[in-house]
């Protein structure tokens, strides 16, 4: 099966720093890819790269098989979807009008079961009539994943499965929304959908994630299952801390943070 | 949009009939030519003269200025994603009344002989010109990034204005007697002097314009999410941005060759308009378009009845009516987003 996204030798500098070093991944349809790693470690610059939003210093990134930046920008939204972290709507759309730009200039009728099934989905059906300038952080959160999950259904339709970016989606929303959000693509991967998102909650990240990579100083410095992510030694190293890992009864590991002390110290 | 028609049509009406020559009603259709009557009288010849040669072409232009000034406050707020944008508050009128001054003054000098005979041509295009370029300068300090500062965006238009008006300062101080006249013309706004050709320059600008806009809406509606969501959703943003700005510097800079510095209606029209339609682009802009010219044309018959026989300039009106409510939205902002 060849992957639906293909990264080779991807780096990204800027004014002398290196923010992404080096990069090589292969991102299949129906795989579950967290993306973790502490503040500065190039998760955002990754995800923004693999988006086609920023284009790389070095390196060559390939969608579909064609080069990212050969797509125009209407025919790259209809092969990957992306959800940027902060999204600020300045004037009073509704959540229903919001969640319709997902569907570019598809005629209202077409998008209308898309546009239902996203609401429903993000739990926003009661919403759609309100304002987005006046709902809370979290709901407007999910008003824009609906919109991103239209994008990505409308392109699904005409070009069969894609790529969905996730930049920290959960940073607004409580745990239940979080658990949510995460089963939805969930169940996007299973129909075939390339899922990468990146998390801070490791937790949230084993339980959403098949696939984790583990990204330090602009270097992916693990590329592998949940196992192979979740070693004491690793986040000591990582993350800098102490962490007592144990597993769920289906074998999801999971951490709970102890002291905070620098790696260099740690015996 | 029916409603918004009628009321147009409901303003020329009353705009038609009053005015330093009274022509009521019962003589309108007489005059208009509407209605065939065999008595030629002297009344009825000065009706015609009246309606035909002054104001038909004034309120005509009052209708087209009013829409183009509006649509280009609706396009402005979303290409910057801020609804207290304005082409007169931030500078792109002045930029565009700086340089038909500076038209002007050129024409009328004798390194600009040459041109004299199409200044009333140069007019419109050298003010779109200092529009764009007061427009593109203004995007490039006050976009930065993913947001644009609503503090530096006002800031920096007014800073631009400062220099646009220092440039016609200097000008005012170089200029004529005769030139002086035209340009404070300028500086106040007024539709006084409007003539079928003037009139007529208006009207293929505007009709291009509002073709384009329809072509921007969706995009512009996307905008609102950021450059960066827009992009991602498969809007070309650079064209975007490229084909909004030279809509509202064409639209500012032909009205501002035709009436002057006329503020305001290009923040009062659109905001009051998103409370009762709702902001998507795709009606916004065309409604913008018809409560734009129903405004100034009312404002028009104001400022040419109030003090009759003079006539106010209509800069001052626009402006005694939209700063305060400018200040009341800026207030009602304050509590809601960080300046």
């Amino acid at each position: 099966m060849t992957p639906i996204l293909e990264a080779r030798a991807v780096s990204m500098a800027i004014g002398g720093a290196t923010l992404v070093d080096a990069i090589d991944l292969d991102v299949h349809g129906g795989e579950t890819v967290a993306i973790v790693g502490p503040n500065g470690a190039g998760k955002s610059t990754l995800l923004r790269l693999i988006s086609g939003d920023l284009r790389a210093s070095r390196g060559a990134i390939s969608l579909k098989q064609r080069d990212l930046h050969a797509y125009s920008s209407r025919q790259l939204a209809l092969h990957r979807a992306m959800l940027s972290q902060h999204v600020n709507v300045s004037f009073p759309f509704t959540v229903e009008e919001v969640v319709h730009m997902g569907a570019g200039d598809r005629g209202r009728a077409a998008a209308e079961p898309l546009v239902e099934t996203a609401l429903h989905e993000a739990g926003l059906a009661d919403f759609r009539h309100r304002k987005l300038p006046t709902l809370s952080g979290g709901e407007q959160q999910r008003a824009h994943f609906a919109r991103v999950l239209v994008q990505l259904a409308c392109g699904e339709a005409a070009h069969g499965p894609g790529l969905l970016l996730l930049d920290e989606p959960t940073s607004s929303l409580d745990l239940r929304h979080q658990i949510d959000l995460v089963e939805t693509a969930r169940r996007r991967a299973e129909r075939g959908t390339a899922v990468i998102a990146i998390l801070h909650d490791l937790n949230l990240a084993m339980r959403f994630a098949d696939r984790i990579l583990l990204l330090h100083r602009g270097q992916l410095a693990i590329d592998g299952d949940r196992a192979a992510a979740m070693q004491p030694e690793t986040i000591r190293q990582i993350f800098e801390i102490d962490a007592v890992i144990a597993h769920t009864d289906q074998g999801v590991p999971f951490l709970l943070p102890q002291t905070m002390r620098p790696a260099d110290k740690a015996t | 949009m029916l409603c918004l028609l009628a009321a147009l049509a409901g303003t020329a009406l009353i705009a038609f009939t009053v005015g330093a020559a009274g022509i009521p009603l019962s003589r309108l259709p007489a005059a208009l030519g509407l209605w065939v009557d065999n008595t030629t009288s002297p009344l009825l010849a000065r009706d015609q003269l009246v309606v035909w040669t002054i104001r038909i072409p004034r309120i005509a232009a009052a209708a087209m200025v009013g829409g183009m000034l509006a649509v280009s406050g609706a396009i402005m707020q979303g290409l910057f994603r801020n609804p207290l944008a304005d082409p007169a508050l931030v500078g792109v009128s002045s930029g565009g009344a700086f340089a038909a001054a500076a038209a002007i003054v050129f024409t009328d000098s004798h390194l600009g002989e040459g041109l004299r005979f199409i200044q009333h041509q140069l007019l419109p295009v050298a003010a779109f010109a200092g529009s764009l370029v007061t427009t593109i300068l203004l995007y490039a300090i006050a976009s930065r990034g993913e947001r644009t500062s609503i503090a530096i965006f006002l800031l920096a238009g007014l800073a631009i204005a400062a220099i646009a008006n220092a440039g016609i300062g200097l000008l005012v101080f170089v200029a004529d007697d005769r030139q002086l006249r035209d340009i404070t013309f300028w500086l106040l706004g007024s539709l006084s002097g409007t003539t079928w050709a003037k009139t007529t320059t208006l009207a293929p600008v505007l009709a291009i314009a509002l073709v384009m806009c329809l072509s921007i809406a969706r995009g512009l509606d996307v905008l609102v999410l950021g450059e960066a969501e827009a992009f991602h959703s498969g809007v070309d943003v650079e064209r975007l941005k490229r084909i909004s700005i030279v809509l509202v510097s064409a639209m500012t800079g032909v009205a501002v060759s035709i009436c002057g510095v006329v503020g305001f209606v290009g923040i009062v029209v659109p905001h009051l308009l998103r409370l009762v339609i709702g902001p998507a682009h795709r009606l916004l802009l065309p409604a913008s378009a018809l409560l734009g010219a129903i405004l100034l044309v009312g404002a028009d018959t104001v400022a040419r009845t109030i003090v009759a026989p003079a006539e106010m300039p209509i800069g001052i009106l626009t402006a005694a009516i939209g700063a305060p409510f400018f200040l009341a939205m800026l207030l009602r902002q304050r509590g809601l987003v960080a300046l």
